[in-house]
């Protein structure tokens, strides 16, 4: 529980409707966007001032509270899953978009604002604002940052770290961190990266600079189809050799054409082993030329249809197919768990081999859908929580998959972050003594381990104790957590 | 690797790493004995279809351009090669990037994974080969242009962009503040812009992209072609071109790329779209460094006496925590001590 102490100092700087204490109100924020996940917080302080924000984090240094940070709670790793006898921090109010500077092209937002909210207030200069991540409609800006969410655009348009000019940001300490002004550069080492994806671990942000973009002057999106998954994975491959940089590359795999064909009618053809989407973009004239040459290079890769949409609504419907696949699958199944590995695209064909095995293993379906462009993967692994014991099958499963990635020379998550989910994997991924750099990076900036603990970065003694639970087999992961 | 391990673990004093020496005057002075690094060098992999090219440090510039371009790619971020002697790591070590960068990216922008050893000689590695990748703090991007100080950079994974079809450079003639506000104007349309420069009243436009996209972007700006585009692009990222040759100290004024002019004394060459404004000029480092500062950017002394020191100084906030991340990952100090910040 969370110390008295703490509470009184939070009645103290928060008025009543910015703290919230009762059990009924505290308990929509048990979950972020990973609802496996659940803990009921102790307290939720809702600050709506910087003044009360600073005098919050003051108040828990000095209590000895930890604190986690949390946006519009749409992450996927449980990043903003409350822990135990800390105050879950809501930055929701802080939604100002504080201006739009259309001819550097660079928007300064407060951390609660929306995604989509930024590309919509930029709209009328032509202007908008690159990641976006599947979530852009309901996700906020701030937990864009803390994750570096990417979405589908991002081979050519990078992640949020590539978007970002400047942060203002405040530590533990009560040090107020100028990040950049809006220049491309910052003197000094880039903490601009470092903040960028540190998941609430280092600090909390204040203020955000984005980069804005110029909306192409068209898209154009062309659907392919293949027999074989290998097949699809080799056309994107070659049509990236082949000098094209497409705006999205999309691949997905017979049971999510299936799902999305049944949910939104997309217009995918149902006899296809995958089917790859392939957006390009820019000037009138290289949209053109690339839709040519794409074409070209897919029906050499042995695509056995290739559809440019016709028009806007095509296009569209092409797009809905895959935005939608999510909960498309959904529809299959009473539960499915959405995992986030990156391999190196020419691995894909052995991947996916070995994910339907391991489908077969564990008697779990698993939907695959595929941002080809950038190589991130997102099996969806499809349970019914209902009966025992499933829920910790498709987690084992979701943690065979994650160390396959690694085991192809990729990562266990490309965009949606470490949070509580993936920390076991982190001990696959990295070695003890880097392991060990990262709990350093987090003492400079937070020397009592108050944010976020338990998160991003496993001690050493957890991994010890995974090793062991792998040997065991069957124990159940994260045995801390509670469970409903 | 095991040579330098072993140098970095005995270690009695400061080390100076350096391995093409093409930056050797960039940045503060170190002392130390000279860590060569120049034979860890060696395209380890690449995969033009990946995008990905991995390299150890110590590997020419020259070399991993010149891979590129038999497969029609490039580093999107036109790093300086100076002298032709810059490896990939000093490139990293230093964060320096060229004329195309605003449109591209940067160094850092481009790094996907890094090998280091820290200042205890330990091997760490972070990041990797795919594109995207959130498993831990961004230890590989705090690398670069951290100057060695943190590390010393054993292997760097890069993403590659394919090369434009065709380019072509546009001349205007027009003033400072007029250059600054086409260019800025210009960035928000959807044109194939790829880099920029202001110099004594002749604005220098480059189109890159497909034959088609270039000609009409280059009917919608008018202008005139110059045959000279490519060594013109290559004068200012290498700092070949006249502009950087002569006695007068050279600042580095990286700011918000709207800044109006700066009224500096001095000559000014003006790229990157108005957010990098390149001074030769007498006037004082104090004076120079408000200016930027005002303009919200920040000025670095490229040429000149660093007795005025080369880095815009920090804010004490900021300073304390790059203290202490140097303390983390180099806890006796010895990695290039002072080359950034003393």
């Amino acid at each position: 529980m969370i110390a008295n102490e703490a509470v009184r100092r939070l009645q103290a700087i928060l008025p009543p409707h910015c703290l919230l204490l009762a059990r009924e109100d505290l308990k929509p924020f048990e979950t972020d966007g990973l609802t496996a996940y659940r803990n009921t917080p102790d307290a939720v302080a809702l600050p709506e001032t910087e003044e009360q924000l600073k005098q919050v984090l003051a108040a828990c240094r000095e209590t000895g509270t930890p604190v986690v940070f949390r946006g519009a709670g749409t992450g996927l790793s449980g990043g903003a899953l409350p822990v135990d006898g800390a105050v879950l921090l809501a930055m929701t109010k802080f939604s100002r978009i504080l201006a739009i500077d259309p001819l550097a092209r660079t928007a300064r937002v407060q951390p609660g604002v929306r995604n989509l909210a930024i590309s919509e207030a930029a709209a009328q200069y032509g202007l908008y604002y690159a990641p976006d991540p599947s979530s852009q409609i309901a996700c906020s800006i701030g937990g864009n940052v803390a994750e570096n969410s990417g979405g589908v655009h991002c081979l050519k348009y990078g992640l949020t770290v590539h978007n970002v000019l400047a942060l203002r940001a405040l530590t533990i300490e009560g040090e107020e961190l100028v990040i950049g002004e809006g220049a491309l550069d910052i003197p000094g080492y880039d903490l601009l990266a470092l903040m960028t994806g540190s998941e609430g671990m280092l600090a909390v942000i204040l203020e955000i600079t984005v980069k804005l973009l110029p909306k192409p002057e068209r898209a154009q999106v062309i659907l392919a189809a293949f027999d074989d998954v290998g097949k699809g994975g080799a056309a994107v491959g070659a049509i990236i050799s082949g000098g094209v940089l497409p705006a999205g590359l999309e691949m997905m795999d017979r049971l999510a054409i299936e799902a999305a064909e049944a949910f939104v009618h997309a217009g995918y053809p149902l006899d296809a082993e995958a089917i790859l989407l392939v957006e390009v973009d820019g000037t009138q004239e290289e949209v053109s030329e690339d839709v040519m040459r794409v074409r070209d290079i897919l029906l050499a890769a042995g695509a056995t249809e290739v559809r440019t949409a016709k028009d806007d609504a095509e296009q569209k419907r092409f797009w809905a197919g895959r935005k939608a696949a999510f909960p498309a699958v959904g529809r299959l199944s009473p539960d499915y768990y959405c995992m986030d590995g990156t391999i190196p695209r020419k691995t894909l064909p052995a991947v996916l081999t070995r994910i339907a095995e391991l489908s077969r293993e564990y008697a779990l379906p698993v939907a695959n859908v595929f941002h080809a462009g950038d190589g991130n993967l997102h099996p969806l692994i499809l349970y019914d929580a209902n009966q025992p014991g499933a829920t910790e099958k498709a987690e084992r499963l979701g943690a065979d998959i994650l160390e396959l990635c690694v085991a192809h020379g990729g990562t266990i998550t490309g965009e949606h972050g470490v949070g509580l989910e993936k920390i076991d994997q982190m001990c696959v991924q990295f070695a003890p003594a880097e392991l060990e750099a990262f709990h350093g990076v987090k003492a400079c900036f937070d020397p009592d381990g108050l944010l976020n603990p338990g998160k991003a970065v496993p001690t050493l003694h957890r991994c010890a104790e995974y090793g062991a639970m792998h040997v065991k087999g069957g124990a159940l992961p994260f045995p801390e957590l509670p469970r409903f | 690797m095991i040579e330098l391990i072993e140098r970095i673990r005995t270690a009695t004093g400061p080390l100076a790493i350096r391995a093409g020496g093409s930056k050797d005057w960039y940045g503060e002075a170190t002392s130390g004995e000279v860590l060569d690094v120049s034979a860890n060098r060696g395209i380890v992999s690449y995969e033009p279809g990946e995008l990905v090219l991995t390299a150890k440090c110590g590997t020419p510039l020259a070399e991993i351009e010149a891979l590129l371009g038999q497969n029609g790619q490039m580093l999107g971020f036109e790093p300086p090669r100076f002298t032709g002697s810059a490896t990939l790591g000093g490139t990293l070590a230093c964060g320096m990037s060229g004329p195309r960068r605003p449109y591209a990216g940067s160094a850092r922008d481009f790094v996907l994974g890094m090998e280091i050893l820290d200042g205890n000689g330990q091997y760490l590695k972070f990041g990797g080969q795919v594109m995207k990748n959130v498993a831990g703090y961004d230890v590989s991007r705090l690398m670069v242009g951290a100057l060695g100080t943190l590390g010393v950079l054993l292997q760097a994974s890069l993403k590659v962009l394919p090369r434009p079809q065709a380019e072509l450079t546009l001349q205007f003639e027009c003033d400072e503040a007029e250059a600054i506000r086409r260019t800025n104007e210009w960035a928000g349309k959807p044109l194939p812009l790829s880099a920029t420069a202001w110099l004594s009243g002749v604005l220098s436009v480059r189109l890159s992209g497909a034959h088609s996209s270039v000609a009409a972007a280059h009917r919608k700006l008018g202008g005139e072609e110059t045959a000279h585009g490519a060594e013109f692009w290559a004068g200012l990222r290498d700092h070949r071109a006249a502009f950087f040759h002569d006695d007068a100290p050279l600042w580095r004024l990286s700011l918000p790329s709207t800044a109006a002019p700066l009224d500096l004394p001095g000559r000014q060459l003006i790229a990157w779209g108005g957010a990098e404004r390149w001074l030769k000029s007498d006037a004082s480092a104090a004076e120079i460094r408000a200016r930027a500062a005002a303009h919200g950017g920040h000025a670095t002394l490229y040429a000149g006496d660093k007795g005025c020191g080369v880095f815009h100084p920090l804010p004490e906030a900021l300073l304390k925590y790059q203290q202490r991340l140097k303390r983390q990952f180099d806890p006796r100090g010895i990695l290039n001590p002072g080359r950034m910040y003393p």
